[in-house]
């Protein structure tokens, strides 16, 4: 075992670890924005509402995450529209790809997370809601999907902890995370087995990391719950 | 004639096959406390239900106050409020309890009380936050104002339930068995805040299976079996004299034990 080629390239691997963490939370945050719209048209009492989200949702589930992300970064050239567009010097990048990529994906997941938990929120509590008076619109706002967010948080750090491992992938379109890096210095060192096992590591403390944060909201947020 | 507080003409409700309300009229006064009784399954929580349209009614009219309920015939065949003003306006007129409380888990006592002031009738906080501290004083939880409703009893929370309810002045307050879910020591606490409420003069209809409350509190008791009003008249009457077999055996039974009143 090589430790020295461990300790040389620890900072290079830290710095991949960075854009990591980086695209998981980005992608994270954006895929909670685009999926609470889609969990509430899923649950809504209209069929066409409930269907509008469907095909998204079993495209993203349904496909596998590589070719999702080639088809945003091979694909989305191909239209002219977006070549002109004043988007393109960004998504013509691996960086952006990969966020687009990993957003469409977790949103997917996200929004089925969100429904159950939407759908899990008793019903008297949003009867209480309805007999003082308060409007479809506030009830969302200040009932149905606060509640939700607080039932579906321990299935959502799970889907983030997926998305941390998913996000290797990036790498494949030249992205310099965690994974991309590990192997570019490998194609210099040949120490595979060395590199990985650093990786590995790095990738152990995002998601102890990740895991403990949501630990501490998860605490804030359900402190209303009986203990025990 | 004195205008009635809420009036309910020909309600008819049904889910399915099975016909659970069919054909009400009942009317209370301003100040009426009328008592629901009749063996579950008579259709006592759905014709509360139907009153601020938890539940969609097929046929009837519901008027507060003089003012109708605007009501359009849905797809489904089931009415549903025509105007979404009209509802929300009514509904925050209207005080719902539950068996079952439904507090919204989330919230300190406190803020369950003081959310519908603040945000249905845009009372400022501060107000509210008064006002929620007096009622919750009112109803004997001034210590249990920072206090998540999973920590509390089935009594407690029943009676923060009231005091949501109450913040909101409400013309009238429906009741749907609001001690059934309690355990038997705890029945007395609750019952004691809303015979207070009924001694402020507060227009209620109650469901309940607590005779003697009903009799000592109710002005009028309405005997409900299979979806129609059976019997129906003060409570000295209907519990002296009853005139219907039907509400004479269900008396039998439901007087016979004690119920759980202690103060
Ligand atoms: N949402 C519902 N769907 C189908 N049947 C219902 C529903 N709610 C009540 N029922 C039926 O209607 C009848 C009356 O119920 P309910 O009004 O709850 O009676 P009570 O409150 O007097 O016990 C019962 O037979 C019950 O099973
Ligand atoms: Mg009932």
């Amino acid at each position: 075992m090589n430790w020295q080629v461990m300790i040389d390239s620890f900072p290079a691997l830290a710095e991949g670890a960075l854009i990591t963490l980086e695209l998981v939370v980005i992608s994270g945050i954006l895929g909670v924005l685009l999926a609470v719209p889609m969990a509430m048209a899923r649950v809504s009492p209209r069929p066409w509402l409930r269907a509008l989200p469907l095909a998204h949702i079993y495209f993203f589930r349904g496909t596998p995450l590589l070719v999702q992300i080639y088809l945003v970064y091979y694909g989305l050239g191909q239209f002219e529209a977006v070549r002109d567009s004043v988007l393109w010097p960004y998504l013509r990048e691996a960086y952006w790809c990969a966020i687009i990529a990993f957003t469409l994906n977790t949103s997917a997941y996200t929004a089925e997370i969100l429904r159950g938990a939407i759908q899990s929120v008793p019903r008297g509590e949003v009867e209480a809601a309805e007999t003082v008076g308060m409007s479809p619109a506030l009830i969302w706002r200040r009932i149905r999907l606060p509640r939700a967010f607080r039932i579906a948080l321990p299935a959502y750090s799970n889907e983030v902890i997926l998305m941390l491992k998913g996000s290797a992938l990036a790498s494949t379109i030249t992205l310099m995370d965690l994974t991309g890096v590990a192997r570019t210095i490998i194609a210099r060192t040949y120490t595979p087995v060395e590199l990985f096992l650093a990786a590995g590591l790095l990738y152990v403390v995002l998601a102890f990391l990740i895991l403990g944060g949501f630990r501490l909201v998860e605490r804030r947020l359900n402190r209303h719950l009986q203990p025990g | 004639m004195e205008q009635a507080a809420i009036e309910l003409r020909g309600i008819k409700k049904r889910f399915g096959e099975l016909e659970v309300i069919k054909g009400i009229d009942l009317a209370a006064r301003r100040g009426e406390v009328i008592a629901l009784i009749g063996t579950s399954g008579s259709g006592k929580s759905t014709l509360l239900r139907c009153i601020n349209l938890l539940e969609a009614p097929d046929e009837g009219e519901i008027i507060f106050d003089g003012e109708a309920l605007d009501l359009k015939r849905g797809r489904d065949g089931t009415l549903h409020a025509a105007n979404r003003e009209q509802i929300t306006r009514l509904r925050a007129g209207i005080g719902f309890v539950f068996q079952n409380f439904n507090l919204w888990p989330h919230m300190t006592v406190l803020d369950n009380v003081i959310e519908a002031p603040v945000h249905v009738l845009g009372i400022p906080r501060k107000q509210a936050l008064a006002e929620a501290e007096t009622l919750l004083e009112k109803v004997g939880l001034a210590e249990k104002q920072r206090t998540y409703p999973a920590f509390l009893s089935g009594g407690q929370q029943q009676r923060a339930a009231i005091a949501r309810t109450l913040a909101m002045h409400p013309a009238v307050i429906l009741l749907d068995e609001p001690t059934s879910a309690l355990d038997p020591e705890l029945v007395g606490e609750v019952l004691g805040v809303i015979r207070q409420l009924a001694e402020e003069g507060r227009t209620m209809l109650i469901v309940t299976h607590e005779m003697r409350f009903a009799r000592d509190v109710a002005h009028r008791v309405v005997f409900l079996h299979a979806g129609r009003i059976e019997e129906e008249g003060p409570p000295s009457r209907v519990f002296g004299n009853p005139r219907s077999e039907r509400c004479r055996a269900f008396l039998a039974t439901h007087l016979a034990e004690p119920q759980g009143e202690s103060n």
